[in-house]
């Protein structure tokens, strides 16, 4: 078991390394950095004093192992667009992307577990064949279609909610919430509702095939064959070996709902990474691009690791050796 | 005999498909009384799966019971809701599959799946549950069965496990057990041991059972009478001596004849030419008649033929008496 | 245990019979087509609907020079004063009506949308294409050559499985942005896109064509082949391709629905199609302006066309899931 997770840590930290590296490639190939912090009006010798001063001249795994290391301080450049340290700019917006992340999270993993088990235990019925035919939509709308309509019913047209931006915000030190206020609160409920629509529509169909594997299976028949009740069937038997494989996807669903708040947050001027990251692209700002990069990775693999690690907890079948069945 | 524990009157299980309405139970008749094993044994795809699935009700949906019907101890129980097979189901019928380690849910441990059954059924404490789930596992031979009670089904070998499913299904004390090829999915040395248990269990409990296998030497070896079926229909019934020694039915005439165990003095296995027709193109007449040696024109075109006593008999127009010779 | 499956399906396996003429078995690539698929897609009017739509707009978008009543990109058609026409409404300036409207330069709505779809089939299928084939062949290579081959292959895709496909379709586009002069970018766009969301997505064509591959590798009518002297490449080709295609093309069919998704999301964020030349994404974007002043169909229209056009798409791959998974059956 310990050998297990010893492994799982070094695969994390390759993974890890590895995105350094096309991080790092980026910062070196692309674009030009001399000439996005010094413009048009530069000197041979501002150039060299510049170039050393980046490390520029010095070999490509010294550089590579400089950059990892600044990166490991939180060092991560100076933005070419907005020629502020990319650390502050990833501080200051990072709270939004979170809680927006963690209200869709739950809204996904909540309602989409129970309405795969409904779905999966009431198959034939009426109720479970519409939910699940609208449950198709839900998956070919693209996210920033149901942001869109969203604001349109709800914003322009029946102007309940608001339309943009995160509403007042409370600054707590280092994290600045919007939980805590009306306007909020109320921003927050069109944006986590796109976000987490998808995801819930994915858990739900997942949840939903797993559930019907499941219940073919030869040990529910032998529960069934033992006279045990419908309710003891599907919750202590089908549901709880469902939740194992469903465990590892969700888990990492919610990891990139975190990189799907791009979309959400460009379509709703929601001041996160996330929108940060699109204007970067659009505008070429490398350091940014890799810190985004570095920063999202680190939050997956994190994720991963967590994810497998729970999911050898949950089966017991995987404790002896540690090794996925 | 006195009331049969399980009496079956003509049940017919039929799935409509797109190719047409299969009949893979057909008009399949009998008796087991208490205390006796009937023994049911036939090809795969002969019907006997399903004839069990049929009894306890759990025909996967869209098989369905289409006639006949289903005694259990003089109750009618084929037309029964979910609800009541739910109460006769581990409570009064006990069921043994094949594969004790998909049998088992690998989440759980033994103790807690013999417990939530027990307190399913009976009225008693968590704690009395846990102690007759003890006396359960140490009935059916689980050695240091209170270490183990805590364990998980994979922690256990085959032979084991399948001793566990077999506490399981009689945890409740039932008075029917319907064990589907309990022994196919062991070791060959476990298997006896298995039978032995099954054989054991029914006497000691007055309970019937319904064993059905392929495998003409556990029947052999552990059924009082047996049931021999052939695409859905019943071919022969009777004491397992007859059955075995000087079988009536040419296709049990065939099968002793190629079976190890049940032609033990013969010089050469015989084989039974062609193959069980398929349930979408049976023969008119008699199911056997293509295959079979002894075959006559009124065997092409007349069904249903049945000669002998309730206990003690086979479907064929022309008998194989006791002393002669099959061909 | 013998119940439904088990009964039928034996019953249908020709075990010795006497019957000589069912000794030829049909090809192996025609078994998993003949009569099942056929039957089930007849039996699902799901599926037929679905078909239809997808086959409906495909057409559309190919025919689109041929059908579209102008060509909105072509500057000498246009007219200002026709701009935001309202549906079916004859212009209050210039008295020609426009079944969808127009939008703000007087562009036909029906038009643009019409060349729309051209974009976001033609990134939607070369994307998927480019996809198929690099994961089949790496998948083919991994698991018919093994060792470091494979090893390397495998674990790149693990790093890049960690990473949701739109954040890799993103970086892709980022860096071939920095890396391509300005002038070119419009140009190029198409391409790039084409290669990015390819890029994001040959991983499960990759898994499952291994998988496969080191399943048949083993079978012995392929070590014969060997014997014989059939070179690697052939054996793969002719017989464990035939053996990935039911899964590839499941996979395939809901990559495209991905990766039409996947594309209007890109031009929907500004960094996809080009307005010089606009996918249903961007026709989105640009409409999503006009939306809130009430200018509606700028937007709607072509939301709606590339909703028909996902859901048509999702609704094959799954009715062809179904269809194939041997285990329903």
């Amino acid at each position: 078991m310990l050998a297990y997770i010893l492994r799982r840590v070094f695969q994390s930290i390759i993974v890890l390394l590895v995105v350094g590296l096309v991080a790092f490639s980026m910062f070196r190939f692309v674009g030009d950095p001399i000439e996005q912090l010094l413009g048009q009006e530069r000197t041979q010798a501002d150039v060299e004093r510049l170039r050393e001063a980046l490390g520029l001249n010095d070999a490509f795994v010294i550089q590579y192992l400089n950059f990892l290391g600044r990166a490991l301080q939180g060092d991560f450049g100076i933005s070419y667009r907005q020629s502020r340290p990319v650390a502050d700019i990833i501080a200051e917006r990072l709270p939004a992307t979170l809680e927006l992340a963690l209200i869709s999270g739950m809204l996904a993993v909540g309602l989409g577990i129970a309405l795969g088990v409904f779905t999966a235990i009431r198959r034939d019925g009426v109720a479970a064949n519409i939910i699940m035919s609208t449950s198709l939509i839900g998956v070919s709308l693209p996210t920033f279609l149901i942001g869109i309509l969203l604001i349109y019913l709800f914003g322009v047209q029946l102007r309940w909610l608001p339309t943009f931006g995160r509403g007042d915000v409370v600054d707590l030190g280092w994290w600045t919430t919007g939980l805590l206020t009306e306007s909020g609160l109320k921003s927050l409920i069109l944006p986590s509702i796109t976000l987490g629509l998808y995801q819930m529509t994915l858990i739900m169909r997942l949840v939903r095939s797993e559930m019907l594997e499941v219940l073919r299976m030869d040990y529910i028949r032998f529960a069934r064959a033992r006279g045990l009740r419908a309710r003891a069937v599907n919750f202590r038997h089908a549901l709880k070996n469902t939740m194992v494989p469903v465990i590892t996807v969700t888990g990492l669903q919610l990891g990139s709902i975190i990189a799907f708040a791009i979309i959400t947050e460009t379509v709703f001027q929601w001041p996160g990474v996330g929108l940060l990251f699109i204007n970067a692209v659009q505008f070429v700002d490398i350091p940014v691009m890799a810190a985004y990069l570095m920063l999202i990775s680190v939050m997956f693999v994190l994720i991963n690791l967590v994810v497998d690690l729970l999911y050898v907890w949950v089966d017991p079948r995987l404790r002896i050796d540690g090794r996925a069945a | 005999m006195t009331r049969p524990v399980l009496e079956l009157r003509d049940l017919t299980v039929e799935i409509p498909t797109r190719r047409g309405t299969l009949r893979p139970v057909d008009r399949v008749s009998w008796a087991i009384a208490a205390g006796e094993i009937l023994g049911v044994v036939g090809e795969s795809g002969s019907g006997k799966s399903m004839t069990g699935n049929a009894v306890i009700g759990l025909l996967d949906r869209p098989a369905a019971i289409t006639g006949g019907e289903v005694l259990l101890e003089g109750e009618r129980i084929d037309r029964y809701t979910l609800r009541q097979m739910r109460g006769i189901r581990g409570k009064r019928i006990g069921m043994v599959f094949q594969d004790p380690l998909t049998s088992l849910n690998p989440l759980l441990t033994i103790g807690d799946q013999l417990v939530e059954t027990i307190t399913e059924h009976l009225d008693v404490s968590d704690r009395e549950a846990r102690a007759r789930a003890l006396q359960g596992l140490e009935e059916v031979g689980i050695p240091s069965a209170k270490n183990r009670m805590d364990a998980y089904p994979h922690e256990f070998s085959g032979g084991m496990r399948q001793r566990v499913v077999i506490a399981l299904a009689l945890c409740a004390e039932p008075t029917l057990l319907i064990a589907d090829e309990p022994t196919t999915a062991l070791d060959v040395s476990v298997q006896a041991q298995i039978t032995a248990l099954l054989k054991r269990l029914c006497r000691e409990r007055g309970m019937a059972a319904m064993l059905i296998t392929h495998d003409m030497g556990v029947i052999a070896e552990t059924a009082d009478r047996v049931a021999v079926m052939y695409a859905g229909r019943l071919a022969e019934i009777g004491p397992v001596a007859q059955i075995v020694g000087s079988p009536r039915h040419p296709y049990t005439d065939g099968l002793m004849a190629s079976t190890p165990a049940a032609s033990a003095g013969q010089e050469r296995l015989r084989q039974i030419p062609g193959a069980m027709p398929r349930l979408t193109s049976l023969p008119d007449g008699c199911a056997f008649h293509p295959r079979c040696p002894r075959v006559a024109d009124k065997c092409r075109h007349d069904p249903r033929p049945e000669v002998g006593t309730a206990d003690a008999r086979a479907a064929c127009w022309f008998p194989i008496e006791a002393g002669e010779e099959a061909a | 245990m013998s119940d439904l499956p088990d009964a039928t399906r034996q019953s249908t396996e020709p075990m010795g019979r006497l019957e000589p003429a069912e000794t030829v078995r049909p090809s192996r690539w025609r078994s998993a087509w003949d009569g099942d698929l056929a039957y089930s897609f007849r039996r699902s009017p799901v599926a037929m609907i679905a078909a239809f739509v997808t086959v409906l707009l495909v057409l559309a978008a190919v025919c689109a020079p041929l059908i579209a009543p102008h060509d909105p990109f072509d500057p000498r058609t246009l007219n200002l004063m026709n701009g935001f026409s309202e549906p079916m409404v004859p212009n209050q300036f210039t008295g020609e009506t426009f079944w969808l409207g127009t939008d703000d330069q007087g562009r036909d709505v029906f038009s643009t949308i019409l060349y729309g779809l051209r974009i976001s089939l033609t990134v939607g299928f070369s994307a998927v294409a480019f996809a198929m084939t690099l994961g089949v062949l790496l998948g083919l290579l991994a698991g018919y050559l093994g060792g470091w081959v494979e090893t390397i292959i495998m674990r790149i895709a693990d790093v890049q499985l960690t990473f949701p496909s739109i954040l890799v379709a993103l970086l892709i586009f980022g860096v071939a942005r920095g890396v391509i002069p300005i002038e070119y970018r419009d140009q190029m766009a198409i391409w790039v896109l084409i290669i990015a969301i390819g890029l994001s997505d040959w991983v499960q064509f990759a898994r499952v064509v291994r998988g496969a591959t080191l399943v048949e590798k083993n079978r012995e009518y392929v070590q014969a082949a060997r014997l014989i002297g059939r070179s690697g490449p052939a054996i793969m080709l002719q017989h464990i391709l035939p053996n990935v295609l039911s899964p590839v093309l499941v996979i395939a069919t809901i990559s495209l629905a991905l990766a039409i998704i996947a594309e209007a999301t890109l031009s929907f964020l500004g960094v996809g199609a080009p307005p010089t030349q606009p996918s249903l994404g961007t026709l989105i974007r640009i409409g999503q302006d006009f939306l809130f002043s009430g200018k509606w169909w700028i937007l709607m229209f072509p939301a709606a066309t590339l909703l028909a056009l996902a859901l048509s798409v999702n609704l094959l791959g799954d009715w062809l899931r179904d269809a194939l998974n041997p285990k329903l059956q």
